[in-house]
């Protein structure tokens, strides 16, 4: 059996301001190399789960391990560089081009500066970005779109094994957004990484994940492979949410 | 008419030395005071960012200066200081203090929550944030500020001339002594046009330091 990339054990997580934890007793697994997507509606905790395994929040109760070491008991600073973050918000630096930002990390490291050049080039590459075009340029030059890719690069920049994904495909089109999924499944694939991917979009996540994971007011409704989700659905919540994508499904069938 | 042109070219004819020296005494005023300023209404700037208390105090402080007139201010010095170029420094200073510091707050509490945490999750210590995400982020505002201080010291400046530190406003006195148009005209049309250089000097800097930002903040 592959080891376990990360672990939650009973793991809450309440914000001072709010009567109600944003992440409640969650305990999970993902090994090694799995693609693990996280459904849910807006505000159910997603962000907030995905931000206590790089240690931007702290979790109030319970243990969070990465590959059997308790992050807690990691150093910060390093622990984040080694993990690849992609945030909801793109959060490009705008006094950056977009070579200086995706060589962030590798700069944080004291890469070489030609390896560094090298670096960049392939990863505006792998994200469909011609680099002499693209390098120079600063991010409010960029379509929204292409700053989310300038972002999923520079997360990818240090080959981290573990990647957090924010809803890193948002702003992107349909097309391009296929695209990109397909480049993200051979890219993790090819990399072996272990890949938690948020999003709110039900297709996305059963067409990306390796298992979904599937969250209601900050519990885990149902962490499973997609067959078994469809065929076992486990409360109300996850039943809506697939009915809502058959209803979706039919809607388009009834034009042809 | 022609007879003011005649005196003006007299003026600069005769006197060059003279007036490059007010000039040069101007300058160096302003500029001694616009450094004085910055190192003090910087580190409080931010500093009041850190700390709501001490950003509230600063704050009132300053509101109470700037509704002293400038003139106000270097006269209430004359006792304490004297005359001399270090009273005017401390008069300017005091002016220009308010608009570097204002300036310098905005531009830090403008840095968005979300970049400071991009900044962090991607493995920046503290420091690292801070010099290399907050600060380049802030600039922007604090060159604003800093220009705007600058316009500021060098039309006030004129005034230092009373207690004795000279500068353009030299002439303006004289002028105004003597009931000389031709020497008022010089100071006047001096002063203003290093007000407008300083201010298109900064605007070409802001330009070449930062070449990201959207034109409207040009
Ligand atoms: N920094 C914070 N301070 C206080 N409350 C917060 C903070 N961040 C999140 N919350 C609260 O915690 C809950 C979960 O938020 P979270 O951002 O994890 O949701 P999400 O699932 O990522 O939603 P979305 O899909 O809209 O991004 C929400 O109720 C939110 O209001
Ligand atoms: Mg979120």
């Amino acid at each position: 059996m592959a080891q376990a990339a990360i672990t939650f054990e009973h793991v809450s997580k309440q914000f001072n301001q709010c009567g109600y934890a944003a992440v409640d007793d969650v305990s999970f697994t993902v090994e090694q190399g799995e693609f693990v997507t996280i459904l849910g509606s807006s505000g159910c905790g997603k962000t907030t789960l995905l931000k206590m395994v790089n240690r931007l929040y702290q979790p109030d109760a319970g243990k969070i391990l990465l590959f059997g070491k308790d992050v807690a008991k990691t150093d910060a600073v390093q622990l984040r560089r080694s993990i690849g973050y992609v945030i909801q918000q793109i959060g490009l630096f705008p006094h950056m081009t977009i070579e200086e930002n995706i060589a962030t990390v590798p700069q944080l490291l004291h890469w070489e500066k030609a390896t560094i050049s090298k670096r960049v080039t392939e990863l505006l590459d792998l994200v469909g970005l011609p680099a002499q075009e693209f390098r120079n340029r600063y991010p409010a030059q960029l379509s929204g779109g292409q700053q989310q890719r300038v972002g999923l690069a520079r997360a990818l920049a240090a080959q981290p094994k573990i990647m957090l994904m924010d809803e890193p495909f948002g702003a992107i089109d349909a097309i391009t957004r296929m695209g990109l999924q397909d480049e993200l499944l051979a890219l993790q694939k090819e990399l072996n990484k272990t890949i938690l991917f948020v999003t709110h979009d039900i297709n996305e996540a059963f067409r990306l994940g390796n298992r979904v994971m599937i969250m209601n007011q900050g519990r885990i409704c149902q962490f499973d492979t997609q067959k078994n989700i469809l065929e076992n659905p486990a409360d109300a919540f996850t039943k809506a949410l697939i009915d809502s994508a058959k209803a979706q499904q039919r809607f388009w069938e009834d034009f042809t | 008419m022609a007879d003011l042109w005649m005196q003006i070219h007299a003026y600069f004819s005769q006197n060059t030395t003279e007036y490059l020296a007010y000039l040069w005494q101007h300058v160096s005023i302003s500029l001694l005071s616009l450094a004085v300023s910055c190192l003090i209404g910087i580190p409080l700037g931010y500093l009041c960012t850190r700390n709501r208390l001490l950003n509230r105090c600063i704050t009132g402080i300053f509101q109470v200066l700037r509704i002293i007139p400038s003139l106000a201010i270097l006269i209430l010095l004359i006792p304490v200081m004297g005359t001399g170029v270090a009273p005017s420094i401390t008069a300017l200073v005091l002016l220009s203090v308010p608009p570097i510091l204002m300036n310098t707050t905005v531009g830090f509490a403008g840095v968005p929550a979300f970049m400071n945490e991009t900044a962090c999750a991607l493995g920046m210590t503290e420091s690292q944030q801070f010099w290399r995400v907050q600060v380049p982020l802030a600039l922007p505002k604090i060159l604003t500020g800093m220009k705007i201080a600058m316009v500021e010291i060098i039309a006030s400046a004129t005034l230092a001339a009373k207690i004795g530190a000279g500068g353009l406003g030299s002439l303006i006195l004289t002028g105004i002594g003597l009931f000389r148009t031709d020497l008022l005209l010089i100071g006047g049309v001096s002063v203003s046009l290093l007000a407008i250089l300083s201010g298109l000097m900064f605007q070409l800097l802001s330009r070449w330091l930062f070449p990201y930002q959207p034109a409207k903040n040009k």
